[in-house]
């Protein structure tokens, strides 16, 4: 813990009284004992406005400058002041991890949000996800599943974040701040184009130079000379040849391949000031930070959950603090008003799994058993459940994690049911109970994080430079009006004129944005 | 405390004042802050300033919940709010919508900005001086009453250590007389000016809820702007068909007769009123009267021209005159007054046909700065 000191030392002057200290030092070896590892964790405890300022910064004592952190700041503030919210506790995927505690709450909720956080340090530290915030270079991330014995990463990502704060403020001293800011408003409209999985993707070979000499020869299939005109004729020359045509003049195209990472391709490709590419930069970085807590918010919180309420009521607590607990946690895994909890659906998912190993419930015979009866007395007593916990916890995302455990009977159980739009009735209406439709639109939900779609088609389209951007349309249309502000964005980056190819209602349509008006052109397919 | 978001903060606060003012003609005609009115704060819906992103569609997606009910059933217990609200989400079409708070001062300025009113010049009618004193900066020297404890124990603090008398682990700090800091103060003189607004109103039949509304609306802005330029404000109001009677702010705007109308019995309280209780030479006065501009009797607008022009124009600042259409009235009276007034600065006539008209009306006002 002391040797990663450094910059964030000084970010807080808020150091842990020593009865919290003295806690954190108990929960921390249950933690341990029960099979959690994590990274050293430093808490901090905060005023109420000192937690709403950070967590308006997303969870860090230092951001770049912009407005959206101030709108934030007011909308948890006033949550606050009206008794709507309060945030209880807030922790960052950094490396010693630094979780920050509410000053006021009870030695209860305290120790609650301890046993808490030590749940979501080890997901950090353990789940595959996160390995592609690792700063280290020489990239860690190319084999996720397997890690050194002493993982130790660098992700001092706080410091990160404050040096992109600085690296910001300087263009700001330079530039000024509606020009920054500004522009910091373009690439955040596009901060969601992004490869998710950019680093675990590896490179994509570059072809050398002279390979292009060799191949400039027809193929042909071998054959006898008195075969030669069958085997080969000429309308089968004449089509290879056509093809190697269209292959060389598709290698010319920027980009090769359709390119799901717009901002990167934005960097590499647009006529961009330095200011503006160091800016684009910093957002793409800081988006690809926030990923892996996007794909697992599900696993994470019921990891966490989970953890807090087996360490509390089986370790920690006594029985004096056990009403002012289950309160808490109660208040923690509601679910109101039909809305899914994350935290709620996370934990009973993996009750669920750990149940279901300890009694054998898995495997062939489980699932073509189809008498009920059976099904439900099933109990091989394997007691596999912990173990098959904790590598979920290390090897799903939350699509995988909901696509392969999520089951019928757990739908059921926990009385799931997708809702939808009702134009009939002006309002939002439960659509059904059927398991194969919760499920697919849970995992439509969760897929790209809800994002849809979005590829580099062409840089240079149609020969006249312009930008192609093709949504992969699958099933839902983009929000229009949104839709236009993004490529008003995209113009200012690009500087020349933008297309979007999409899908209305059903119809394929290119809509195209010249710097000065939205055009609209359906397309043929 | 200051925090660092504060900067960001009030980068945020920046951009929302900007929307207000984009949007202050549509909240002025729909008359929205009204209602929203606290002590000094305005709670000012604004729609939700969001970066645009790439993402799709609000209604088309839908979700997966968690709970009873059976298909069909609205979610979450929307339905058993009322009708109203659930439509009322319908037509926003997903959007948020941000409630802000915005001081009245504030939203003068923007009020003053948008429709570019002058502030009001000084009429030298503002005489009595308040003196004030108040805590600016730290001195050296002054009244032990005066110290500043924590500054002293800072500097002292600061000597010991660069001394190296300092120990902490016995941390005695005892200041010598140049460690010594003292609040010093500033007199500020504030010239108090005290306005007082006059409103009256015509509330015969012909005059319906809408121009009631209207009569509202107007009003809101006009206390508003007022306050922002004088410390003190008073308002007061009369109502008049046949007859005037002073009366209070809810019955001002609630209150219906159906009688004649008789204008001058108006002025003549007003100008009764400005004898009682406000002597020119320490307010500034400002009458504004609403109506549909139908009076009794060309005697009786004779007799009102005399009473402005005698009476009530040596004393106040100007004389606002608003007509507000209405179907029953002839609006003859706005046509006499500028027939009299026609080139006299110190009457404005506005004429307001309808809610749209109110920004415009208010400039008519407020914008000669008098």
């Amino acid at each position: 813990m002391e040797k990663v000191r450094s910059m964030s030392e000084f970010a807080l002057r808020t150091a842990l009284p020593s009865y919290l200290a003295k806690e954190q030092e108990k929960i921390e070896a249950f933690a341990r004992a029960a099979g959690l590892d994590f990274f050293p964790t430093v808490y901090e405890i905060l005023t109420y406005d000192q937690m709403n300022e950070i967590a308006a910064y997303g969870g860090f004592p230092n951001r770049y400058p912009h407005w959206r952190f101030g709108m934030e700041y007011e909308r948890l503030a006033k949550t606050y002041e009206y008794g709507l919210s309060k945030i209880y506790e807030m922790v960052i995927n950094n490396n010693p991890s630094y979780a920050y505690l509410l000053e006021g709450n009870s030695l209860t909720d305290q120790k609650i949000v301890m046993a808490h956080v030590c749940g979501h340090v080890d997901f950090f530290k353990n789940n595959f996800s996160f390995r592609s915030t690792d700063l280290d270079p020489g990239g860690t991330t190319t084999d996720p599943a397997k890690r050194p014995k002493n993982y130790d990463p660098n992700r001092r990502w706080i410091d990160k974040m404050a040096n992109h704060g600085a690296r910001v403020r300087r263009h700001v001293a330079r530039q000024g701040m509606s020009k920054v800011e500004d522009f910091v408003d373009q690439c955040l409209s596009i901060e969601n184009l992004i490869d998710p999985h950019a680093a675990f993707r590896g490179k994509r070979p570059v072809k050398s130079l002279d390979e292009d000499e060799k191949a400039t020869e027809i193929p042909r299939l071998r054959a006898k000379d008195y075969m030669e005109s069958f085997i080969n004729p000429e309308e089968y020359l004449e089509q290879q040849r056509r093809k190697m045509e269209a292959d060389k003049e598709r290698e010319k195209r920027n980009p090769l391949h359709p390119e799901r990472d717009v901002l990167k391709f934005l960097m590499d490709n647009a006529p961009l000031e330095r200011w503006e590419h160091d800016i684009l930069e910093i957002i793409r970085e800081e988006a690809l930070y926030f990923v892996p807590q996007m794909q697992t918010k599900i696993m994470n919180e019921g990891w966490a959950s989970y953890w807090h309420s087996t360490l509390l009521t089986t370790k920690i607590l006594d029985a004096s603090e056990i009403i002012d607990y289950a309160d808490n946690n109660a208040g923690v895994l509601a679910t109101s008003g039909g809305r899914l909890n994350p935290y709620k659906l996370g934990v009973e998912l993996y009750r669920n799994i750990e149940e279901r190993w300890n009694k054998g419930q898995f495997g062939k015979e489980w699932e073509e058993c189809d008498d009920l009866a059976t099904k439900k007395n099933w109990n091989l007593r394997l007691g596999l459940g912990q173990k098959k916990i904790f590598e979920v916890r290390a090897l799903y995302n939350d699509v995988t994690f909901v696509d392969e455990f999520l089951t019928a009977e757990f739908c059921r159980d926990q009385n799931l049911f997708s809702f939808s739009w009702s134009h009939r009735n002006d309002r939002y209406e439960i659509e059904s109970r059927e398991f194969k439709q919760i499920k697919n639109k849970l995992l439509f939900q969760m897929t790209n994080a809800g994002n849809p779609f979005v590829y580099v088609d062409d840089a240079n389209y149609e020969n006249r430079g312009e930008l192609v951007l093709r949504h992969d349309h699958q099933g839902l249309d983009l929000r229009a009006d949104y839709a236009r502000e993004v490529m008003r964005s995209l113009f200012r980056l690009w500087k020349r004129p933008v297309n979007l190819h999409t899908q209305i209602e059903g119809k394929h349509v290119m809509v195209r944005y010249d710097g000065r008006e939205h055009a609209t052109r359906h397309m043929r397919t | 405390m200051s925090l660092k978001v504060d900067q960001d903060h009030s980068r945020f606060r920046a951009i929302v004042r900007g929307k207000i003012r984009q949007n202050l003609r549509k909240y002025i005609s729909q008359g929205e802050l009204i209602g929203r009115k606290g002590k000094d704060l305005v709670s000012i819906p604004v729609p939700q300033i969001d970066i645009p992103r790439l993402r799709f569609g609000d209604k088309q997606q839908g979700g997966v919940g968690q709970g009873d009910g059976s298909p069909g059933d609205p979610l979450g217990g929307e339905g058993e709010q009322s009708d109203g609200a659930g439509k009322r989400a319908g037509q926003g079409a997903g959007e948020h919508v941000l409630e802000v708070d915005v001081t009245l001062d504030e939203l003068a300025v923007i009020l003053g900005e948008e429709l570019q009113l002058p502030d009001i010049q000084d009429k030298g009618k503002s005489k009595i001086i308040n003196e004030k004193d108040r805590y600016t900066g730290i001195r050296r020297v002054g009244p032990e009453s005066l110290r500043h404890f924590r500054r002293t124990y800072r500097e002292a603090l600061k000597r010991q250590i660069a001394m190296g008398s300092y120990a902490p682990e016995k941390p005695i700090i005892v200041p010598i007389p140049d460690d010594k800091r003292y609040r010093s103060w500033k007199t500020e003189s504030e010239p108090v000016a005290n306005a007082v607004i006059l409103y009256m109103m015509d509330v015969s039949g012909s005059m319906g809820d809408e121009q009631k509304e209207i009569v509202r609306v107007e009003s809101f802005w006009i206390d508003m702007w007022l306050s922002k330029q004088y410390k003190g404000l008073e308002s007061r109001y009369v109502v008049h068909d046949a007859v005037a009677r002073e009366v209070d702010r809810e019955t001002f705007f609630h209150t219906r007769e159906s009688g004649g109308t008789m204008i001058s019995s108006a002025y003549k309280l007003c100008s009764q009123l400005i004898d009682e209780h406000y002597p020119p030479e320490e307010w500034n006065i400002y009458p504004f009267h609403f109506s549909d501009g139908d009076n009794w009797s060309m005697d009786d607008t004779l007799s009102c021209i005399d009473i402005i022009r005698q009476k009530l124009l040596p004393r106040v600042n100007m004389f606002a005159y608003g007509q507000v259409e209405s179907p029953y009235g002839s609006g003859q009276f706005i046509k006499d007054l500028r027939e009299h007034f026609g080139k006299d600065e110190r009457v404005v006539t506005s004429d307001i046909r309808d809610k749209d008209a109110i920004i415009g009306s208010i400039k008519d006002f407020l914008g000669k700065g008098a």
